[in-house]
């Protein structure tokens, strides 16, 4: 199961961020930066999971936009892989070239009236 | 379009366009001021103006500022017929809510009457709302209503959907106030929903429901099957929407395959032969060729079939398919994609365990070798040895081994623990041949030293006691690879011990006679750390036994400033001890004392508990797993005494257990007994401390043994009772926990008829390195009066708090003065992790579902022991009881065993357990099987309740 999502610049800078699960404020700052150290240190040739405390992160990187999801160990990591780029083919297609910074508020409003006009959710793979 | 100007009204306070932070802070602070006038002002706002400042407010927010008004407008818009100002309502709640009561009713009632209204687009609004929130008192309010919701045959697909994922959020944070009910028999059926995405919701909601409560939900499986089969089967065009690069629906077939995987394979042969001809055609569609050559296509097809592996897996059941299935992967293996190598290693790894494709998975060693030296990735290196681990057997064992060894002189410093420890194993379990194994640790200790722990060298020193056919090569081997100049300190404890105890095997050859055995030991001593160097001097002084002809070197050694005047009290006083033993015992008493040490009981090996720790989730917790154990081990030498004496063999086989469960000594536990001399080499200190040193029945020559873990193990099972007494002093102990609390009342009794002054009992937790930053118990108490009369008894009160699983108990140091002298009492309080138990009841179905559910290697741990006292079914069953689980009856299969199950409670998590002792009357031993969500608790319930029986 997902436990959180993430969408973090080059820079450091969390761009939006959902968790699943309660996790107190200040421990998230500290969790998404050393999320997005951990992804930052990784060449092309690495592969795309990561081990990381008791959860595994899937990442991809699209231009300076990391998206990274944090899952169980019981989750199938190409699924969740995959569902990254939906995800992103789907803001494309609304936004386009999701990869430049789009400022927080705009996305948070923007996501939400989507989520509900019902359209990313028919691939959507976990709440 | 209204939409873009509020969108234009909030770029007008967009950060972008202030300069500095105080310019940024002044803009909001005006906006505010506007806002706050407006809400205040005498004229009614309309909907629209209200929801562009609300909008504004929360972006505020969003900005990092405070908010502290609007909360009340963003409620009123919730009343709104308007989407967007619903909408935005709704948006403010979800992300300030707070838990001022007035607000939650009115936010509450605006919810049911959306929920009411019929209108799908404010049903879902309100669904989104209640599972954004997600907290405890939205389940209260709402947990009732949206099941029926959701099972409605009038309600709409979209409405379905929210209403399944806002049912699974409320299920996963309080499960407690979902109410099962007959809506979960109609919840089944909307897998065959029209619409796939009520069933990809739905399927994710039953996943969840199923793990907990398998029987109401096992009509699940047929239903799933057929659906599964008719997305596999389809052309990819007829899921539309769902078809995803050509792949049809593949997030919901990884989701039906999931849900699969919560039960055994399925009985009805119709149902079974469907599923196994859908897992046959995603097999055979992997080698077709790709409908498209966008990787999307592929990664989305490698999804579906990845997770059927997995389901393979776990019905394990079908030879034919295993064997497929590792073919697959095995392709893979060679895959250009450096994603599919790791998740191909993954998987493997699992599927290696099978007895059907243990033999398929093997004919990939030399691609797993390949990928050992040739992959750039660390975390698939780390597969690699993962697997290789897995597949090895009695058959290839000496050539995993030896790649092993030679993948650790360049592997990643951050694995190299692991493969030694993963070496050390493998060696040892499929050593035919013990000079093998002599010969691999060695090894082992010359590329790693540093990575060579304890358990590792204490392990070959067992095996070498144990079996004399190795002996004498492992007495030759060790004198051979000490000529190395410079040779890692683990090798001269190990060299040390072996040629103390076998140096008479090799001493007929001139080249490796005493006095070059002794002078090639004392070359490296004044390199050694002090635990080292006071094992040498065992080794020099059981040499003065084994050959006469050095002892007046020896003694000449012992005699010298450096030893005889040593700051080190343990250095210093083994010399004085053996220096003394060597000039007055005659050659009689030096052989009975001095004797060669008899063989260790067998046990499991407690480098595998120590894998099994190291394989814990977290890397970080494993560094300071590791830092503890450091820090433990220094604190009292923990190096094995050579020396010991042959009368006292369980004591100080005791030594190199570190880890596993302590050697029960053949009498009665040591708690409290007078001066025997297995109390001396008990490590609590209670025994200990009236002992002064020097005195004549004392031994001490040999070291204390760092842990005090004998000494509370009665208190495991009870918790009253008199935990010490000397001559002086009695202490008693009644305790009560309840979840993660307790509280302690001991009682100090002074058995003499004079005063004790100010006596000052403290009762400290106790932990490693990293006590600072964490503290697994917090201990409260009040100091007791410092004047104790003769005779007389006070009382102190410990309240326990439980923060988190530990291992080491705490300790009570008593100081009071007693008569002018000062007396230092040092005890082990019995507050264990068990102590946190809360018993939980189940049905036996309910036992083999959570059992199978803890199926992880991490999450088991099981230790086969010889039963130390009279197996009687009574007083098992009272002592498990005491334990504090709840015992199970009428749930295992076979009567003879006993099963229990319960809850640990600790501050920061409650870990569910279950357990399992099978006894063998026959052979007088048992089997106990612990299985925890939590590999720490697993290890540790296993420790403590292994020495009870």
């Amino acid at each position: 199961m997902i436990k959180f999502f993430l969408m973090v610049n080059k820079q450091g800078q969390t761009r939006l961020s959902k968790y699943y699960e309660h996790v107190d404020i200040n421990k998230r700052t500290l969790l998404e930066t050393e999320v997005i150290k951990s992804c930052l240190s990784r060449s092309n040739e690495q592969c795309s999971f990561i081990e990381y405390k008791d959860f595994k992160l899937i990442y991809r990187q699209y231009a300076a936009l990391f998206i990274v999801v944090g899952v169980n160990d019981t989750e199938n990591e190409m699924a969740i892989y995959e569902f990254i780029h939906n995800f992103v083919e789907v803001l494309d297609e609304y936004f386009s070239r999701v990869e430049h910074h789009l400022p927080p508020f705009f996305f948070v409003l923007n996501v939400q009236r989507k989520f509900s006009s019902n359209e990313l959710r028919k691939c959507r793979n976990d709440p | 379009n209204k939409n873009s100007c509020v969108e234009a009204g909030i770029r007008g306070i967009c950060v972008g366009r202030c300069k500095s932070k105080e310019a940024e802070i002044k803009r909001i602070n005006k906006e505010l001021a506007n806002i706050r006038s407006k809400f205040k002002g005498d004229k009614a706002l309309d909907g629209y103006s209200k929801k562009k400042y609300v909008c504004k407010l929360l972006f505020i927010f969003l900005l990092g500022h405070d908010i502290d008004f609007g909360h009340m407008e963003a409620v009123n818009l919730l009343s709104s017929n308007r989407y967007t100002e619903k909408q935005i309502g709704y948006l403010f709640i979800s992300v300030l809510v707070n838990s001022n009561s007035e607000l939650i009713r009115l936010i509450n009632n605006a919810i049911k009457n959306d929920l009411a209204s019929r209108n799908p687009t404010f049903m879902g609004l309100a669904l989104h709302c209640i599972a954004n929130v997600g907290s405890r008192e939205m389940a209260e309010a709402f947990a009732g209503e949206v099941p029926k919701i959701l099972v409605a045959g009038d309600t709409m697909d979209s409405v379905k959907q929210s209403a399944a994922l806002c049912l699974l959020r409320l299920y996963r944070t309080s499960p407690d106030l979902v109410p099962m009910g007959d809506w979960t028999s109609r919840v089944v059926h909307l897998l065959n929903d029209q619409h796939l995405g009520v069933v990809t919701a739905a399927t994710s909601l039953i996943t969840t429901l199923a793990q907990k409560n398998p029987e109401e939900f096992k009509t699940s499986v047929s239903l799933a099957v057929s659906r599964l089969s008719r997305i596999v089967t389809s052309a990819s065009t007829d899921l539309q929407d769902y078809t995803y690069y050509f792949v049809p629906a593949p997030w919901l077939s990884v989701k039906l395959l999931r849900l699969l995987q919560c039960y055994p394979p399925p009985e009805d042969p119709a149902v079974r032969g469907r599923l196994t001809e859908c897992l046959e055609t995603i097999l055979n569609k992997a080698q077709e060729p790709p409908k498209s050559k966008k990787v999307q296509h592929s990664n989305a097809k490698n999804a579906v079939l990845f997770e059927a592996i997995s389901l393979i897996i776990h019905h394990d059941s079908e030879p034919n398919l295993l064997v497929r299935a590792c073919n697959q992967l095995g392709q893979f293996l060679q895959h250009r994609e450096t994603n599919l190598r790791y998740l191909a290693l993954e998987s493997m790894c699992t599927l290696a365990s099978s007895e059907f494709s243990h033999e398929a998975v093997k004919t990939h060693i030399d691609t797993v070798i390949n990928a050992l030296k040739t992959e750039r990735d660390v975390s698939v290196r780390q597969r690699a040895v993962d697997l290789l681990y897995a597949m090895c057997d009695r058959s290839n064992a000496q050539q995993i081994v030896a790649e092993m060894l030679s993948y650790l002189e360049t592997a990643d410093y951050s694995i190299r623990e692991e493969i030694v420890l993963k070496v050390a194993i493998l060696a040892e379990k499929y050593a035919v041949d013990y000079a093998w194994y002599v010969d691999t640790i060695l090894n082992l200790i010359r590329i790693a030293g540093d990575y060579v722990s304890e358990e590792v060298w204490y392990r070959v020193i067992q095996i070498v006691i144990n079996r004399d056919d190795v002996q004498g090569y492992a007495a030759k081997t060790v004198f051979e690879a000490l000529q190395a100049p410079a040779c890692h300190e683990n090798l001269v404890k190990v060299g040390g011990y072996i040629l103390g105890e076998f140096g008479n095997l090799i001493a007929g050859d001139p080249r490796s006679s005493p006095l070059v055995q002794f002078n090639l030991l004392h070359s490296k001593f004044h390199l050694c750390s002090v635990p080292t160097r006071a094992l040498l001097l065992s080794t020099y002084i059981k040499f003065v036994n084994l050959f006469p002809e050095v002892k007046p070197t020896i003694q000449d050694v012992l005699r010298g400033d450096s030893q005889l005047r040593n700051a080190d009290v343990e250095l210093q006083q083994r010399a004085v001890e053996y220096l003394r033993l060597s000039t007055v015992a005659s050659t009689d008493i030096l052989a009975t004392v001095l004797e060669e040490m008899p063989p260790f009981p067998e046990r499991e090996s407690s480098i595998l508990a120590k894998l099994k720790k190291k394989k814990g989730p977290s890397t970080v917790t494993d560094l300071e797993d590791t830092k503890r154990e450091r820090s433990v081990d220094v604190n009292g030498g923990p190096e094995p005494a050579p020396a010991s004496a042959s009368s006292t063999p369980s004591p100080s086989a005791d030594l190199l257990g570190l880890g596993a469960a302590p050697a029960a000594p053949t009498g009665p536990p040591p708690s409290s007994g007078g001066g025997l001399l297995v109390d001396v080499f008990s490590d609590s200190a209670s025994a200990a401390a009236p002992l002064a040193p020097g005195s004549e029945d004392n031994f001490r020559a040999f070291p204390k043994h760092p842990r005090i873990s004998a000494g509370g193990s009665e208190f495991v099972c009870k918790n009253n009772g008199v935990l010490f007494e000397n001559q002086l002093l009695q202490i008693g102990l009644k305790s009560e926990f309840r979840q993660n609390l307790g509280r302690m009342f001991i009682f100090y009794g002074n058995k003499t008829s004079t005063q004790f002054l100010n006596f000052t009992p403290t009762p400290v937790p106790r932990c490693g390195l990293d006590s600072l930053t964490r503290t697994h118990l917090n201990l409260q108490t009040k100091p007791v009066d410092p004047t104790v009369d003769g005779g007389a008894q006070v009382q102190q009160v410990v309240n326990i708090e439980c923060v988190s699983d530990f291992t080491e108990a705490p300790v009570l140091n008593i100081q009071f003065r007693y008569g002018g002298t000062f007396q230092n009492v040092s005890v082990q309080l019995p507050i264990t992790l068990n102590k946190f138990f809360q018993p939980t009841e189940m049905s036996s179905q309910d036992f083999f579902q959570r059992w199978k559910q803890l199926s992880n290697p991490q999450q088991e741990v099981q230790n086969i022991f010889k039963a130390k006292h009279p197996m009687d079914t009574e007083i098992t069953k009272a002592k498990i009881i005491g334990f504090g689980s709840a015992l199970l009856e009428e749930v295992d299969p076979n009567p003879a065993n006993f099963v229990g199950a319960g809850i640990i409670h600790t501050k920061t998590s409650q870990t569910g357990c279950l357990l399992r002792l099978e006894p063998n009357l026959q052979a007088q031993m048992y089997r106990l099987t612990l299985r925890t969500s939590k590999e720490t608790v697993s290890q540790r319930l296993c420790e403590l309740l292994s020495q009870q029986f």
